[in-house]
């Protein structure tokens, strides 16, 4: 596996590196984790003229909780971080449930959470978590930062809102006004395999009331599915099981897989209604005996 | 005193093995390490459609990259007498393409160049202009009288057929079917897979012009095989030519063919007079060379209704790619398919069988299996679960019926195998003890009412390894035997070389074990080589699990030579006659007075500094070892499963594996090969397949649509031994390397077929992926695997 020629930066500041992308005119990219860049390198499915790893800027590996609740995870937190962090194991269970699916053991030690989600692959599980979530990116470039939501982020398969000149510096994740609820289920034919079929949903709930439903899904679709609004049914209701039925049906409509040695279509389908409801099952049982 | 076996690392020692000091530490030498002083790096560029004319080629472009050494197409070859190649199974395959391309990644151009990025860039310029023709993707399509000829290069091809081959009685089969009770029939797709060694394919050619010598690095399971090949492709005379096949990252077959990048890498070093380096890419690896299995398979048992099995009814049609290259013996056109139901008492067979050539990757290896098999073994107990449950019997019962018992041997199958020993009712009883058989019916019942369905699915087999006996068994001619040659030092080390190649089967470790049983020299004292054509015995190399039954015998074998001649010298020391000389391990004594003795050390020393008269000083010899049949290891595997019906995943609750391979070299090593193959059968049964799409575009050219196992998803597996010793090796062992693999895969698919029962599905095709179970337990239908990819 030989990649095509490119220069390589090593920048020390963030103002560095985006000067580095700006100058290079969208044929630069950028390496944190490097766990789907490298691959694509290789294989020649990508052959950016530069390089510019972001590795040795300091400030770009926090997880932290602000004042408020909101969540904040810097560019270089790792899949791994992740999965380790006592903190989403309580608070973000979303998050949580994703962590130990993402890819492989080995590429959690390397892969970066928004590394991840700037990849934009369809199959990708933070992007998921992300917009069932209602998170932002913020995103440093030559006139400062910005904040875009993740419902506008993903443009499409491997594309992003972010300007060539552009670095994602950080996720940000609001914080519950209730409790935050959650789950992630995947189907894999193998560790480390794409998905099949994965849903995220997160609930923000006041006692046995939803304040707010989340829901994405990912591998059932040209891109990862914002099934937000389908599952938008549970706001300001109880997690009956009719309102559960109501709500799997609605998120199986949104999704818009395609048949492929992975599955039928109406497989995936099935699948994502299957998951969704024992996610939100699961959820009403913990509730329940809360209760 | 004799030695304490164990302890000097002899027979059944679980001693750690020896060659892993270097792979864990990095510092193993495969082909990619090895770097000769002025090495050149050749890059092969692939076609990009399965079958097309080729209508030009255009290197222009990329001589002109700077670093270019040189740029080859078909007509380079051609010009030499090299576009076409001989294949292990006497058809022709394309080293270059010169007229059409036959499969998606055939070979087409190579370019050499001063490093391997520059060859990557100059082939990625080569402008090849396709005209495109329809493909054909399975053999179905290759009946049609209206497909395209795939093979119009070869005089007296008019259709797509391979060949036809036939063996077994079929007037007594017929008369068998007319006095049945009950006919069960099934119909099989074994998928195509691939061994998907962790290194891939390459070599390092060199050939000095000044001495007129070639050496090939290369990562050949069989380099003498090789060598005689080359001399005859090449022309070239067979000493000079020197094969040598480092250290090996896995081979599984995969490693047995000759490939066109080899023999083009010889005539590029031939042509710049520098060694050129080619060592392919993964997704080369997966796309061109050796695949296994891609059969359909289907059949039927005559049956008497108490249970008996009169007679056995078999047809394959296997799909062999563009070219004939599967590596077997010359003989059996479908390898040892007719060692089905070799440990079941049948009193007549028959097997039919043809191949057909498609446009997809040629090369059908044994991955992991004696020549097919895998194949033979799948559908034998896919066709015992289904009879069972078709004659409304248990399937251990069934089984205790047919298996031959153990006064039966030596016992003759109805395809004409010699089955030698064995103690297969033990063996099985022994695997349902531990899976606890008895209380499943109960588990089963108690699953099923927490929404969970479980299945049990039994396989039992034999199987033929340890290829020769040379009468039968031959790889283009030459006839299939092995060979050792050991020396013993002054001092009373040794070193063993041998015919064979290991590629991870620890053969370091075992033959040291092996010379310590029969001399009494410690393992550690023993160093052993393989793979250089120039210092080892000739020998037909690794693969079908015969090593150990061929290679193995030469090593005890040779290693006898050498005691015979130590007792004349002990005789001499001792000043007595040699009749007077009692062995025990590691020393002779005068008989009566075990006191007075020599050790085999001091055998040694005297045999560089105290012969008697007239012996030839010296303690080496080397030996020959022609097997005077196969050996027939046997295994039980029963697995358990729970199937979640709203998904189709299915999870092993547990696996037992019985093995009895006779008597165990290096119970450690053993146990790896075990829980290796059950780790590949469980990828095989559960998600494995290369398929392609209508247009011959190979799905799955990549790890991340063929899928190989991880530690993770792989079940545990519980490992039970039953020792039968082989009646005719030195030692008493028999092959073990390949019956995991083999005999594996059933036992998944019958215990989730087991668990479907109730819904009237007979099979659902491998891999059964969460998607098809699931499919067949809302239809209630079979779920069939053909190709082209089977929409969900």
């Amino acid at each position: 596996m030989y990649p095509s020629r490119f220069e390589y930066d090593a920048p020390k500041t963030l103002e560095e590196a985006i000067a580095i992308l700006d100058r290079s005119g969208g044929e630069a990219k950028v390496l944190a984790g490097g766990q789907s860049l490298v691959p694509m390198l290789k294989l020649r499915f990508a052959s950016p003229e530069r390089i510019v790893d972001i590795n040795g800027i300091p400030g770009l590996n926090h997880v932290r909780v602000d004042a408020d609740g909101t969540l904040r995870i810097g560019a270089l937190v790792r899949h791994e971080d992740m999965e380790n962090s006592a903190l989403l194991e309580k608070s973000y269970p979303t998050l949580a449930g994703a962590a130990s699916l993402v890819a492989d053991p080995i590429v959690r030690t390397r892969g970066t959470f928004v590394g991840s989600v700037c990849h934009a692959d369809p199959q990708g599980d933070w992007a998921a978590t992300m917009i069932a979530l209602g998170g932002r990116i913020v995103a440093q470039g030559p006139n400062g930062r910005r904040e875009i939501d993740m419902r506008s982020f993903v443009l499409g398969p491997f594309v992003t809102a972010l300007a060539f000149n552009e670095i994602a510096v950080e996720a940000v994740i609001p914080g519950a006004k209730g409790t935050a609820r959650g789950g992630y289920l995947k189907l894999e034919r193998r560790v480390g395999d794409f998905a099949t079929a994965s849903v995220a949903v997160y609930l923000d709930m006041s006692g046995a009331t939803v304040n707010r439903a989340g829901c994405a899904l990912a591998g059932v679709g040209g891109r990862t599915i914002d099934a937000n609004d389908a599952i938008s049914v549970l706001n300001g209701k109880q997690l009956t099981d009719e309102n559960i039925a109501a709500a799997a049906e609605a998120v199986a409509d949104a999704a818009d897989p395609r048949t492929d040695h992975r599955g039928s279509a109406d497989y995936k389908r099935h699948i994502v209604k299957t998951f969704v409801t024992r996610i939100l099952t699961g959820i009403a049982r913990t509730e329940q005996k809360a209760a | 005193m004799a030695l304490d076996e164990l302890k000097i690392g002899g027979m059944g020692a679980s001693r750690r093995r020896v060659e892993d000091n270097r792979f864990i530490r990095g510092k193993g030498q495969y082909v990619d390490d090895i770097v000769l002083p002025g090495m050149l790096h050749m890059e092969i560029l692939r076609s990009p459609v399965a079958h097309a004319r080729i209508k030009s080629i255009d290197t222009s472009a990329a001589w002109e990259v700077p670093g270019v050494r040189l740029v080859m197409t078909g007509d380079t070859m051609a010009a030499r007498n090299l576009a076409w190649m001989p294949t292990l199974s006497y058809d022709t395959q394309a080293v270059l393409a010169t007229d059409k391309v036959r499969f998606q990644g055939q070979e087409v151009a190579a370019v050499i160049a001063d490093d391997p990025y520059i060859a990557k860039d100059a082939a990625s310029k080569i402008i090849v202009e396709y005209e495109q023709l329809p493909a054909i993707v399975n053999p179905m399509q290759a009946q049609d009288p209206n497909s395209p000829l795939i093979r119009d290069d070869k005089e007296n091809q008019t259709n797509n057929k391979v060949f036809d081959w036939e063996i077994g009685d079929k007037s007594a089969t017929d008369r068998a079917f007319a006095d049945a009770d009950v006919v069960s029939k099934i119909q099989l797709h074994y998928p195509r897979s691939h061994p998907s060694p962790m290194e891939t394919c390459g070599s390092i050619a060199d050939f000095d012009r000044a001495t007129g010598k070639l050496t090939v690095y290369m990562t050949s399971q069989a380099p003498h095989i090789v060598r005689a090949a080359v001399a005859m492709v090449a022309e070239l005379p067979e000493h000079m030519i020197r094969i040598v096949s480092p250290d090996l990252g896995g081979g599984f077959g995969n490693k047995v063919p000759i490939y066109p990048g080899y023999v083009i890498s010889i005539l590029a070093s031939i042509l710049t007079e520098h060694p050129v380096k080619w060592v392919e890419d993964k997704s080369s690896n997966l796309i061109s060379t050796g695949f296994g299995r891609d059969v359909y398979l289907q059949g039927e048992l005559a049956l008497r209704k108490d249970g008996k099995i009169l007679g056995m009814r078999m047809h394959t049609v296997s799909d062999h790619g563009a070219f004939f290259a599967d590596a077997q013996p010359t003989k059996f056109k479908i390898g040892l398919m007719h060692s089905t139901f070799a440990c079941y008492d049948v009193p007549a067979a028959h097997l039919t069988s043809e191949g057909w050539y498609t446009n997809k990757a040629p090369g059908g290896v044994a991955y992991r299996c004696s020549f097919r098999v895998t194949e033979a073994m799948f559908f034998q107990e896919r066709m015992i679960h289904a009879a069972a449950d078709d004659l409304g019997m248990d399937q251990a019962e069934f089984r205790r019926v047919n298996l031959v018992k153990d006064d039966m041997f030596p016992y003759r199958t109805a395809f004409g195998f010699l089955t030698d020993s064995g103690q297969y009712q033990k063996c099985l009883d022994l695997g349902l003890e531990a899976i606890g058989y008895s209380t499943f019916a109960q588990e089963q019942e108690e699953a099923r009412k927490r929404g969970k369905l479980l299945g049990l699915g039994i396989s039992t087999m034999t199987e033929p390894l340890g290829a020769g006996n040379s009468r039968e068994y031959d790889i283009i001619g030459i006839k299939m035997f092995d060979s050792a040659e050991l020396r013993v030092h002054m001092t009373g080390k040794a070193i063993l070389r041998t015919g064979a190649k290991t590629q991870g089967q620890g053969h370091e470790t075992t033959w040291a074990q092996i010379v310590a049983h029969e001399l009494g020299i410690p393992a550690d004292d023993i160093v052993v080589e393989e793979g250089d054509t120039d210092t080892a015995p000739f020998g037909m190399g690794t693969y079908a699990s015969r090593s150990t039954p061929v290679a193995g015998a030469a090593v005890a074998m040779v290693a006898r030579k050498i005691r015979a001649k130590a007792r004349k010298i002990a005789a001499h020391l001792l000043e007595v006659s040699e009749e007077d000389i009692e062995w025990e391990l590691g020393r002779f004594y005068v008989r009566g007075n075990q006191e007075r003795g020599v050790t085999i050390q001091d055998c040694a020393l005297a045999a560089y500094s105290n012969v008697p008269d007239g012996m030839e000083p010296g303690l080496e010899n080397n030996a020959y070892y022609d097997p005077p049949n196969l050996t027939w290891p046997f295994a039980a595997y029963i697995c358990k499963v729970e199937i979640d019906p709203e998904t189709g995943v299915w999870d092993v609750l547990q696996f037992v594996a019985v093995d009895d391979c006779g008597v165990r070299i290096n119970p450690l090593i053993v146990e790896g090969q075990i829980m290796g193959g059950l780790t590949e059968a469980y990828a095989m049964a559960s998600m494995q397949y290369i398929t392609f799409d209508e247009e011959g575009n190979c799905i799955g050219s990549n790890y991340m649509d063929y899928l190989l196992p991880t530690a993770w998803e792989t079940p545990g597996f519980e490992l039970y031994e039953v020792v039968t010793p082989c009646p005719h090796h030195p030692i008493g062992a028999k092959g073990i390397g390949e019956c995991a693999t083999v005999g594996g895969p059933a036992a998944f698919v019958n215990a989730v077929m087991n668990a479907l029962k109730h819904t009237g599905v007979r099979n659902v095709d491998m891999p059964l992926m969460p998607n098809r179970v699931y499919e067949a337990l809302q239809t209630g239908k079979d779920v069939s695997g053909m190709p082209p990819v089977k929409a969900g």
